[in-house]
């Protein structure tokens, strides 16, 4: 996996300015002893998806209601359910570090950020080679939380693909992922082309976030 | 021994197969909750159950696996004890209508439990006693409903499993078996391996063990493989029917049923004596796999008598190989580390363990006895923080028996245990904790007569302690004998007694020794040199653990040597790898490697408050003893530390700081102003705090990263913090407020569900602690979000808390 430096650093408030020397290094420690650590796994399904009014989406196991995630599944007639964790040996050396040494905690947190957000990316990837090749457009992951995309949904997606058992991401009484570099999502399918590449960050409406690219 | 177990002497003993995904074939949507149609469509669930039975399965599983007070209670469509009770009716009425075949008795029930589908604390929010009591329910409906065993399954978290065995055991006396889910790398979900986890299962006594889901038999067999070499138990493979893939949205197995009855023939002369299927199997699958497994013969595993303990990651064997335990975690004689625990300062103690293992030690002693303070709540926070950092075993050090017991229930792994004694009341206090919770336990070889003068004397005791252990059902694996260790300068013939009794201990008896090493140099001078000495003749006479400092080198030379000339260290690589270019200064106390290599400076001329500005914990350490020497420690405070501190904040606010900086400085203003309370303890004066703050993460959150930044900043600015941790529940927070009488309370939320636990702990505060102003930050939080909830200041980043401090507390 190629983890990009500048995400790093930009989750550590960086912005567009470079590292001094020291960070720098650090931070290829850091990276070093997360990559050790994580047990990257993930696992998706594909259910038909119908757009009925007033922004409601059935995704066949489910249905919700959001405009922004209504927009981004416009013309498609197919939706991939997707989950994805680092597993918990990130969280064990983020919690060693946050109750021992804090620099080396937050490198560390905006490391797994970065590595949890590129594993997706190459599994997405991945995927949309596969379903270009069968004549299918993926549209751009789209999460709970993103928008008026309901976080509530995480409960739908991860019992549907049984995450639990499957690759271990488990959700709290508060609807927080364990282990907490996870990632749940949903990608359109469509016979159409999408229009422009908008993912992440990009897509979200918080567009005062201190951490938006 | 009840008839199930009786029956594996003859034969192979066969479970059914998959129960959701035939369901899902009958119309159960993703998502539903499986174990509601025992209810819903009984006559269904009866005939799969029939099926299987007809098919030559000789075990149902009840169709349990999610049936828990989680998903089935007052608030829902249905409530647990209808469903396990449903469950256990349905497969009741299988097993007594379904048609044998001659010969065949009736099958048994297994009352199947799978797990909560929630994460145990630290790294979720499940209480491990929550989990027990989760289990526990499920249990005490299954046994009155007439199962006839419990089948743990798909545990992918040794804790997990821990808390379901116990339940299961505690709340039934029928047979228990595990089977745990492992991916193809033989690791469980939260990096336990099969070594650790057999040796904890084998530790809690269950009946049988092994492995089911996640994969098919064909990538099994490596994993059975290495279960065979260490087990004692019978073993259990219950695979899927190969590996899945999606097609058309459904799900299907790789493997038919023919392949996978050739397989699992396969699995069966590897070693496997119950076998059965999972997800995607079908009464099929386990029709053809009786057939051709039905008359194998049936090897139990034999005993290994392997001497292991084990963490949530990894086991330890204590064999040839002689293990480092490592002393450090111990108050007696430190005063730090006495104040540390007055303080309740577990950070000092967690770097103690850290630091020993990045020293090689290979288990921590833990002992945190001390007459005022509440041992045994000590002894559980210590080991459950310990073992939530930390990869390596522990031992439990304590004479509290309290302490001993809630030590070993909430541990995750087979610990070892410090320790038991030839006298009969310990005896009767020990060995029932180590047969229910598992545990290798260290013997002293003493009793009521004292501490045998002999070897003679010693291995007499031992036999004893072998002997009554047996009684128990503890077999002498689990013993390791301590020879005693006594002080040279008062016995000069001690030394010679106690290897005398470790030889003996392992030629006659063939038995483990251990001893703690230093105390054979106390009351000499330059300790170590006496200490290295011994512990390489222990080591000669066959000693199989060492309870030392693993920090210093003189000791750690000792080991690496004696494993390269016992040929333990093939290739002497491990000892060139540490000893090749670095030669360590004998008796240096090594130091944990940090920062300052990865900064590549070692900036040994700059002044205090240059180290501060850069970061440089080390280069600041040393800068404030140097200035100690001449200088008032006030002074160095107000004239050096401050300074920098406020330079690198301004800079900070600038943007031309920027976060892991300001921590990196603030780490290193921690380490001098450390050694200054040091200096201030030493003249009888005491560091002046600004104020206090409590700091939580609210309750429902458990990410405390943010939190902990605040907490860093607010103790460099010399406020005293009260950390209260996360997932805090907001009576906690004003009864501390109240207590303490707290004036500035900062809170933390990660997430839009959590605010509103923010909201409602600044409610409280504001009717039951008036006087507490409110501080808050998080990553969905915005000044408007803030003063919604009726926080009194929306701190966007940690100096401004630090700012906000300031001004509650007039320091401006």
């Amino acid at each position: 996996m190629e983890i990009s430096r500048k995400e790093i650093l930009r989750y550590l408030g960086y912005g567009n300015k470079e590292s001094d020397e020291q960070i720098s290094a650090l931070v290829e420690e850091v990276l070093e002893e997360l990559l050790a650590a994580a047990s990257p796994k993930c696992i998706y399904r594909a259910f038909p998806l119908t757009l009925l009014p007033e922004n409601e989406i059935d995704f066949t196991v489910f249905r919700t209601k959001s405009r922004n995630l209504s927009k981004n599944l416009a013309d498609c007639e197919e939706v991939l359910l997707f989950a994805a964790t680092l597993g918990t040996g990130v969280d064990v050396l983020l919690h060693k570090y946050t109750r021992l040494q804090m620099s080396r905690a937050v490198i560390m947190q905006a490391a797994a950020a970065a590595v949890i957000e590129e594993y997706c990316d190459q599994e997405n990837r991945r995927l949309k080679q596969e379903y270009e090749a069968r004549g299918f457009y993926l549209r751009p992951r789209f999460s709970p939380g993103y928008g008026d995309f309901s976080l509530e949904c995480q409960k739908d997606i991860t019992t549907v693909l049984e995450t639990p058992k499957r690759i271990g991401i488990m959700l709290t009484e508060s609807l927080l992922m364990t282990p907490s570099k996870s990632v749940t999502a949903v990608m359109g399918v469509s016979k159409k082309p999408y229009r422009c590449e908008i993912k992440g960050c990009e897509s979200c409406g918080k567009k005062d976030c201190a951490y938006r690219r | 021994m009840t008839a199930i177990l009786e029956k594996l002497k003859e034969r192979i003993l066969f479970f059914d197969g998959g129960m959701g995904s035939l369901l899902q074939a009958n119309g159960l949507k993703p998502g539903e909750l499986p174990e509601t149609w025992n209810v819903t469509h009984s006559d269904l669930i009866v005939k799969l159950h029939r099926e299987y039975l007809e098919a030559g399965a000789d075990m149902i599983k009840t169709n349990t696996f999610g049936a828990n007070g989680l998903k089935y209670n007052k608030d829902k469509e249905f409530d647990l004890e209808q469903i396990v009770t449903a469950a256990m009716k349905n497969a009741r009425e299988a097993v007594d209508t379904a048609a044998y075949t001659s010969g065949r008795s009736k099958g048994a029930i297994a009352l199947d439990i799978g797990p909560t589908g929630k994460l145990l604390k630290p790294l979720g929010d499940l209480d491990f006693e929550d989990a027990y009591e989760l289990f526990s329910q499920v249990v005490r409906i299954g046994e009155r409903e007439g199962a006839d065993l419990i089948l743990i399954e798909t545990m992918s978290d040794s804790y997990e499993a821990k808390a379901a065995v116990l339940a299961a055991k505690e709340n039934s006396s029928l047979p228990v078996f595990v089977t745990m889910i492992f991916d193809d790398k033989g690791k469980l979900l939260t990096g336990g391996n099969v070594e650790s986890t057999v040796a904890l299962l084998e530790g809690l006594g269950v009946d049988a063990l092994g492995i089911n889901c996640g994969l098919g038999p064909v990538q099994m067999k490596g994993i059975l493989e290495d279960i065979m070499k260490v087990v004692s138990l019978p073993v259990i493979v219950n695979p899927n029917a190969g590996l899945p893939r999606s097609e058309g949205g459904k799900t299907v197995y790789d493997i038919d049923a023919d392949e996978f009855a050739r397989v699992m023939k396969e699995i069966v002369e590897a070693g496997a004596c119950i076998i059965g299927g999972c997800c995607g199997t079908t009464p099929e699958h386990i029709e053809k796999m009786a057939a051709l497994c039905k008359d194998l013969p049936v090897r139990l595993p034999e005993r290994k008598n392997r001497t292991v303990i084990s963490s949530y990651a990894q086991a330890v064997v204590i064999d040839q190989d002689p293990v480092i335990i490592g002393e450090r975690i111990n108050p007696t004689g430190k005063a730090k580390f006495k104040q540390a625990l007055k303080d309740h300062n577990l950070e000092y103690i967690l770097k103690e363990g850290v630091l020993q293992q990045d020293n090689g030690a290979h288990v921590l002693d833990v002992n945190v006895g001390l007459p005022e303070i509440d041992e045994p709540a000590m002894m559980v926070e210590v080991v459950k923080e310990l073992q939530s950092i930390i990869d390596l075993p522990l031992q439990i050090d304590t004479s509290n028996m309290t302490a001993m017991e809630r030590a070993m229930r909430i541990y995750n792994g087979k610990p070892l245990i410090n320790s038991v004694n030839g006298k009969k009341e310990v005896m009767e206090a020990i060995f029932p904790l180590v047969k229910r919770y598992g545990g290798v336990v260290v013997a002293l070889a003493l009793d009521e007569d004292g501490i045998p003068e002999t070897a003679e004397g010693r291995i007499a005791v031992s036999k004893k302690i072998y002997d009554t252990a047996a009684g128990y059902g503890i077999g002498k694996e689990d013993i390791i004998i301590d020879a005693l260790c006594m002080t040279v300068s008062s016995d000069s013939k001690g030394a010679i007694t106690t290897l005398e009794t470790v030889r003996r201990v392992r030629d006659e008896l063939q038995g483990k020794t251990i001893l703690g090493v230093s105390n054979i140099s106390f009351g000499l001078p330059q300790r170590e040199i006496v200490n290295a000495a011994f512990f390489t003749m222990a080591l000669q006479n066959g000693l199989s653990a060492a309870i030392i400092n693993p920090n210093s080198e003189a000791m750690m030379r000792s080991y690496y040597s004696f494993r390269v000339l016992a040929d333990l260290d093939p290739q002497c690589s491990n000892y060139i790898s540490i000893y090749s270019g670095n030669v360590a200064v004998l008796g240096e106390v090594k130091r944990q490697s940090g920062d300052q290599k990865a900064a590549g400076v070692s900036g040994t001329d700059l002044s205090l408050g240059e180290s501060i500005k850069k970061g440089l914990k080390d280069r600041a350490y040393a800068a404030v003893s140097e200035l100690l020497e001449n200088r008032e420690p006030l002074t160095i405070i107000n004239e050096e530390m401050i300074p920098a501190l406020n330079e690198v904040g301004k800079g900070f606010e600038k943007g031309t700081v920027f976060l892991p900086q300001l921590l990196m400085s603030a780490e290193a203003a921690k380490a001098a102003f450390e050694v200054i309370k040091e200096k201030l303890a030493q003249s009888g004066a005491e560091e002046k705090k600004k104020g206090t703050v409590i700091l939580a993460t609210v309750k429902g959150d458990i990410h405390d990263i943010g939190k902990n930044i605040v907490k860093v900043l607010l103790e460099n600015y010399s406020y005293e913090v009260l950390d209260l941790g996360k997932d805090v529940p907001p009576e906690t927070i004003v009864k501390t407020a109240i207590e303490r009488n707290v004036k500035l309370v900062g809170l933390s939320a990660l997430m839009t569900t959590t605010v509103p636990s923010m909201e409602e702990t600044i409610r409280q505060l504001r009717t039951q602690a008036p006087f507490a102003k409110v501080m808050v930050g998080g990553a969905v939080l915005t000044k408007e979000y803030a003063m919604t909830i009726g926080a009194d200041q929306y701190c966007r980043d940690a100096m401004a808390s630090v700012n906000y401090a300031e001004d509650i507390f007039e320091v401006k």
